[in-house]
């Protein structure tokens, strides 16, 4: 009976706020309300005794997705009332293809052959709940050995995802001084010494003896 | 009352067509299209769980991982050729990005 409470509260709390999210004007909203949505997506989660996936969507879309989204929109000024305009014009077309969308989808779940899971071919059966392996171990003894291929892959793309983010927004600014490690491990004697023959006599000083540090 | 899987579905179809209506009901903002897909991915990572758990399965727990490791990768990107985009046009509105006229 609790848990059917919390399914409804979770259950409930996350399409409000995904409806919040495309329905607010302000952009920080919708991202704060896209933040409690992931809350109770995470909480159906733990109804469902996924805990280790509960706990990743909250570290990783709460804590790094949704503040990359946050300094995003916080840094980009841009005149969002402008942006809205046309909202009414499309919600006709949005609301005829999303309906079609949700009929169907619901239709699919209303068909009862879909639901039923007797003659099925379990490929990691999840342990019995008394059996003392949490979620997390069970996960990872499978994710490490039969799909060890597969998670190396996500690395690699997370890998590609980091470099392109970099790449696509490196700006090099002309005008600003750097630390150039290859002229600087080059110097030797030749270029960073110079000798400069002083006559005595102090009246006949010659003309400023430029140093490589100086010119730059 | 129990919970069954038809409940999960249902919720995660709502948040799915509300993924697909954000994107209609705001073409002019990028942002929110990022969200709304962000939406969308959520509620299939919300099937993907709720019939790993109803069939015993764990295989649809992994696969909701890898799920959410794309979803993360392309949000990131995303937002870097957004910000790019903004520094060179000084404007997010999807009707400016015709310069490729695709």
């Amino acid at each position: 009976m609790a848990s059917a409470l919390f399914f409804y509260l979770f259950a409930v709390l996350a399409v409000a706020s995904g409806a919040t999210v495309i329905l607010t004007r302000n952009p920080v909203h919708a991202v704060l309300f896209l933040i409690l949505a992931f809350f109770n997506a995470a909480g159906l989660f733990v109804l469902l005794n996924a805990e280790f996936l509960a706990m990743l969507l909250v570290i990783v879309y709460v804590g790094a997705v949704a503040v990359l989204f946050l300094f995003v929109v916080m840094m980009l000024d841009v005149d969002f009332a402008e942006l809205k305009a046309g909202f009414i014009k499309n919600a006709g077309v949005g609301a005829i293809v999303g309906g079609i969308v949700l009929m169907e989808i619901l239709a699919l779940v209303g068909y009862r052959g879909l639901t039923t899971a007797a003659s099925l071919n379990v490929a990691a059966p999840i342990p019995a709940a008394g059996s003392g392996i949490t979620n997390t171990q069970a996960l990872g003894e499978i994710l490490y050995t039969k799909y060890v291929y597969f998670f190396e892959a996500s690395g690699l793309i997370l890998f590609v995802a980091m470099i392109g983010a970099i790449v696509l927004t490196l700006k090099h600014r002309e005008g600003v001084k750097r630390q150039s490690i290859s002229a600087q491990v080059a110097r030797g004697p030749k270029t960073g010494l110079e000798i400069a023959k002083v006559p005595s006599g102090g009246f006949n000083i010659p003309p400023a003896v430029k140093h490589p540090e100086a010119a730059e | 009352m129990t919970i069954g899987l038809g409940h999960y579905l249902v919720v995660a179809a709502c948040l799915f067509t509300l993924g697909i209506f954000g994107i209609f009901l705001n073409r002019k903002n990028v942002i929110v299209i990022l969200l709304s897909i962000e939406l969308m991915l959520l509620a299939v990572n919300i099937n993907l769980v709720a019939f790993s758990h109803f069939n015993g399965d764990l295989v649809g727990q992994v696969f909701a991982l890898f799920v959410l490791t794309v979803a993360a990768a392309e949000s990131a990107i995303g937002l870097a050729i957004m910000v790019v985009y903004f520094r060179n046009r000084g404007s997010i509105a999807v009707e400016d990005i015709n310069m490729m006229k695709g």
